[in-house]
């Protein structure tokens, strides 16, 4: 494993408790590079800053599973948040025809991250946090797609942030798939909104705390 | 595309209990394995236990500068693809504008790969020669389809070979934009944005370099 697998970092068990890894080291100018152009294109999804890779590949999170515990619950505070929105869109976005369809699909998908989540992380010996109270404040389907475009791009943020702290190479292959088909999710909402399916060439990433500021609005 | 299983390791399968445990779990994990079999994942060859040297992307050099550059040779013929898309005549207007946008963003990923190569001390892949099939308007979105969701389930099938967290990362980067790409044309073809279901499946290089094997000339 890589050295950054070794190092040692607390669980982060719910969203109230995330740290915001704060640390450098390492090899920035390789990485710099790298990923210049992933920096660049933040502006491209206007609220979404894009965080600095680099620290937080490099104080990435704990070696034992009580790390991957941690990250899979960060993972399913947004799942959940996800699946309740679209549960509640079914009725409340006043969506009709493709769109319609689109939402039970998108609620059905998320539902099973939810599910799958919960399982992973018992499976791996953790307690799964329990589902907050949510409130999404929307009254017609342009305001219930403008909320659905800010998720799908945070979640697709958040798990690419989250992904290089994962010890396990089995969860990350997961925490993988569960990414791309947020990708799959935000493309298909930008599309119903009008706005550039892939607004850049590399996604942003963001941090816990990043992502906390951009959902803590919604917690009830 | 079906990717291959592979090698899975048995201490982590029996960590995570999967085969005995929840189907939920089953399922998530295998999600990287491809299909309901009991394997969790296709892609855990593991640098600790010095995998990393008999993985697929051997060819293209070891360790993440194989995965590099085998990720560079699929960029290279999706920007090839995109611009003789857009010199084909086919497409127009807002349609055009799209291949359009997907081909720059492929260039820069092809110049981010270089680069990235490049800083590892490698030699980057050198440009395969193409040449794709462009026949009607109809049959190159088709084609599209396939090479984006290809591209994204060649980048989740490496995910879990790289070494290096920044290249890690870069590679995620990447990854979620192959996946934008697919779902955008899957929804032009009309077909499902997520053809995998909830959980997206990956595809071993082995699998996608025959899949585009046609499309290589030289």
């Amino acid at each position: 494993m890589s050295d950054a697998h070794d190092t040692h970092a607390p669980a982060r068990p719910d969203l109230a408790a995330v740290e915001v890894i704060d640390e450098s080291g390492g090899d920035l100018s390789r990485s710099e590079v790298i990923l210049k152009g992933a920096l660049a294109a933040g502006a491209a999804y206007g609220t979404l800053a894009v965080s600095p890779y680099v620290r937080r590949a490099l104080a990435m999170g704990s070696g034992s599973n009580g790390g991957d515990v941690g990250i899979l619950n960060f993972a399913l505070t947004l799942e959940y948040l996800e699946s309740t929105f679209y549960k509640e869109a079914k009725t409340r976005a006043k969506a009709k025809g493709d769109l319609k369809k689109l939402i039970g699909m998108l609620a059905d998908d998320e539902e099973q991250h939810v599910e799958a989540l919960q399982a992973t992380i018992k499976q791996l010996g953790g307690k799964p946090v329990a589902e907050p109270k949510f409130d999404f404040p929307y009254n017609d389907t342009a305001g219930f797609l403008k909320l659905a475009q800010t998720f799908e791009d945070t979640g697709v943020s958040a798990y690419n942030g989250a992904a290089p702290m994962i010890a396990s190479k089995e969860v990350l292959g997961a925490a993988g798939s569960i990414v791309q088909v947020e990708a799959r999710h935000a493309a298909a909402i930008r599309l119903q909104n009008g706005e550039e399916p892939a607004p850049a060439a590399f996604d942003p990433s963001l941090d816990e705390a990043q992502v906390l500021k951009a959902v803590e609005p919604f917690l009830a | 595309m079906v990717p291959e299983a592979t090698k899975t390791k048995v201490s982590r399968r029996a960590l995570l209990g999967v085969g005995g445990g929840s189907a939920a779990a089953a399922a998530f994990l295998a999600a990287c394995g491809g299909g309901g079999s009991s394997t969790m994942t296709g892609s855990t060859t593991s640098p600790a236990e010095g995998g990393a040297g008999k993985s697929e992307t051997e060819q293209f050099g070891k360790g993440d500068l194989g995965i590099l550059n085998y990720a560079l040779t699929l960029e290279y013929l999706e920007t090839a693809f995109y611009a003789d898309v857009v010199k084909s005549g086919l497409f127009k207007g807002a349609n055009l504008a799209v291949i359009k946008k997907f081909g720059e963003e492929e260039a820069e990923h092809v110049a981010a790969l270089t680069a990235a190569v490049k800083q590892m001390g490698g030699k980057p892949a050198p440009e395969p020669k193409t040449e794709f099939p462009l026949e009607s308007a109809k049959a190159v979105t088709e084609l599209a389809g396939t090479v984006e969701n290809l591209g994204a389930a060649a980048y989740l099938g490496q995910a879990a070979n790289i070494e290096s967290p920044e290249v890690l990362a870069s590679a995620l980067a990447i990854h979620s934009v192959e996946g934008r790409h697919a779902a955008v044309l899957n929804t032009v073809l009309g077909t499902s944005i997520t053809p995998d279901g909830a959980f997206a499946k990956p595809a071993d290089a082995k699998t996608v370099l025959k899949s585009v094997e046609p499309f290589i000339v030289g």
